[in-house]
């Protein structure tokens, strides 16, 4: 849904004191919240999102999760602006399949990375308003995240948190994934089974204390055998 | 961790409309019996669409938005020249593309000043890097803080960009436009590089960057990149170039600056009969070949000189670099001071931080030096400090107990 600019940044209200006649400009963006997570393995890739869509005061919808499956091994989360999240994942299904269709294989993770790269930034005057993160194997099979901005810029991480509540996961995933900011720690390489209780950790933490994130937690895990999915509910308050 | 940039697979040449359609689909509709499209011919950059809607099956919005040309111009397909056209004439583009006119008049200016859409976000700034020249090749070094007004978007991205082999470019501004163009210049690059048989020089490299953002003037596009590199004729110059202290044997390159002199003095003092003819053989040489540093502006500036730092934490950097550059240092004194002006700018400037990358760019090629945190060098310092106190109340106490 497109609203006016009443909204202002991040879709949080303005306060209401009066200052005077104000001009409404049309804005084509607003924002619906939503996090999203992604980590990657030794041999698997994790990505998460919450499944709650706002805008504003409201809650448009309790199950709209923000994984796209693109390929066996390649999942995509956005967050954002609903509306160009939908078009963008059109885009890249439609490109996969000219992909596919001209070259007779599937692409790799780091192909659509590339590619979505080029996408966002074929838009550089007027942005995409989303937040991607893309987890998936790589040609090694070993995980791998790739995270971009808005327009474009992206690199590979071994974790990262986009959306609405990013600020407050990502330091947390610094810590416990990264062993950052610690001393005298054994840095062991995380399991399938820890990186999974830890993102659900992560998302009832974030679930308190951001009032986007919520409703339900639809996890993706990425190995070898295929997609496997969780759904486990969060606070709906 | 930047992925080292494709060589030849960057451009899709094959139908540039058809890829700018499905990236930008909500401005016109793809109708492939539309020949006006596949022709470029008709608009000539006009800022109001007058095609009727009926014909072509335009949607309706054109009709009422006016539509400035270049927010539907993908600055991907903008700076490929296709083989036909004149190697002087960069701005005359293919003819395939739709948006640009058939004759070649300059691409239209987009409208001045404030972007035509707020954005309701904002993208990474912030930065200091730096790259100077010296008797042993280039030294260029940045931190790795990427920050989103506040919030540290990514601690560990690169911003010194490898272009080709003996070219590296740093990169400051922000880090989507400073990585596509990055990416368009290396495939411009490797294009000449084919055509051509040679590399393109480190001036011609920054002249191309800077005409390809030309048209982007005016635009919320902001990329500064120093451009740190090596030109030469790469066969001959294998040999290592200077023992420390830049005594240079005749043979070799050296600078065109002030340092010429005081080093064919030195060669002259070893070998008088021949050193007039081979200072201006040298000279001659050094015009063409050797380290570059030049610095290049999404304004259009352009500027070739020998020491250069960009982005927020610069001024802190310029105060370490004017003090202990100068032309004849070692490497090892070159890396020491790029790393430690940057510690200093990562210090006392907020937008900078976390780690250094230092590249070394010789007749050979670039090298890249192991990625540094300075998290364990303030820890250092503070030690060090600690230290110096210690000792200072020591030796007053030693004072006080003498007198």
């Amino acid at each position: 849904m497109i609203s006016a600019q009443a909204y202002g940044e991040n879709g949080k209200m303005k306060e209401y004191h009066y200052t005077g006649p104000v001009e409404h400009k049309f804005s084509p963006y607003a924002f619906n919240g939503g996090t999203v997570l992604a980590v990657a393995g030794e041999d698997f890739a994790i990505v998460a999102s919450d499944t709650r869509l706002s805008e504003g005061y409201s809650i448009h919808s309790r199950d709209s999760p923000k994984c796209y499956k693109l390929t066996d091994t390649t999942v995509l989360g956005c967050s954002g602006f609903h509306g160009d999240c939908l078009t963008l994942t059109k885009i890249i299904d439609a490109r996969l399949k000219m992909y596919k269709h001209s070259n007779n294989k599937t692409m790799t993770s780091g192909a659509i990375a590339a590619m979505l790269s080029t996408i966002l930034y074929g838009r550089r005057f007027f942005p995409y308003y989303v937040y991607n993160i893309i987890g998936g194997l790589d040609e090694e099979g070993r995980g791998a995240v790739y995270s971009f901005d808005p327009v474009g810029s992206y690199q590979r991480d071994t974790y990262k948190a986009g959306g609405s509540a990013s600020a407050m996961l990502q330091p947390l995933l610094d810590n416990q994934i990264g062993f950052k900011n610690m001393e005298n720690v054994e840095e062991v390489p995380l399991t399938l089974e820890k990186a999974v209780q830890l993102v659900k950790d992560v998302f009832i933490s974030a679930a308190e204390r951001d009032v986007y994130t919520g409703d339900a937690l639809k996890i993706c895990i990425i190995t070898k055998e295929g997609i496997r999915e969780e759904i486990v509910p969060l606070r709906k308050d | 961790m930047f992925h080292c940039l494709p060589r030849s697979s960057v451009c899709e040449n094959d139908s540039p409309p058809l890829f700018s359609q499905w990236s930008a689909p909500f401005l016109r509709s793809f109708m492939p019996e539309d020949s006006t499209h596949l022709s470029g011919g008709g608009i000539h950059g006009e800022a109001f669409s007058t095609r009727l809607p009926g014909r072509g099956g335009l949607s309706p919005l054109e009709f009422y938005m006016p539509i400035a040309e270049y927010l539907t111009e993908s600055p991907i397909n903008f700076g490929q020249t296709s083989l036909r056209s004149a190697p002087t004439n960069l701005l005359n583009i293919d003819h395939l593309h739709p948006s640009l006119p058939s004759i070649s008049l300059p691409p239209p200016t987009p409208f001045p000043i404030s972007p035509s859409v707020p954005l309701p976000f904002t993208l990474s700034h912030g930065t200091t890097t730096l790259g100077f020249a010296f008797q042993g090749g280039v030294i260029a070094a940045a931190d790795t803080r990427s920050s989103c007004s506040g919030l540290v978007a990514c601690p560990a991205s690169p911003k010194v960009l490898p272009i080709h082999s003996h070219l590296v470019g740093t990169t400051s501004g922000t880090s989507a436009d400073c990585a596509l163009w990055k990416r368009i210049l290396a495939r411009e690059l490797r294009l000449y590089q084919l055509r051509h048989r040679r590399r393109l020089s480190t001036g011609g490299a920054a002249k191309l960057l800077s005409h390809m953002l030309h048209p982007f003037k005016g635009t919320e596009l902001c990329v500064a990149a120093t451009l740190c590199g090596w030109d030469g004729d790469d066969e001959k110059d294998e040999e290592p170039i200077t023992d420390k202290y830049g005594n240079i044997s005749t043979n070799q390159v050296t600078s065109s600056g002030s340092n010429n002199q005081s080093t064919s003095t030195a060669a002259a003092a070893s070998q008088p009969l021949i050193s007039f003819t081979t200072q201006q053989v040298v000279e001659s040489r050094s015009r063409i070949c050797g380290p570059r540093v030049i610095y290049v502006c999404s304004d259009g500036l352009r500027l070739k000189g020998e020491l250069f730092s960009v982005g927020s934490g610069s001024p802190y950097a310029y105060s370490i670099l004017d003090s202990s550059v100068y032309w004849g240092m070692s490497v090892q004194e070159a890396t020491a001071v790029a790393r430690e002006a940057v510690f200093r700018a990562t210090y006392r400037d907020a937008y900078s931080g976390n780690n250094v990358d230092l590249y070394h760019v010789t007749a050979k090629g670039w090298r890249r030096r192991e990625r540094e945190n300075l998290k364990e060098e303030y820890y250092r310092e503070k030690e060090r400090e600690r230290k110096r106190v210690a000792e200072r109340k020591a030796e007053k106490n030693k004072e006080k107990f003498n007198v």
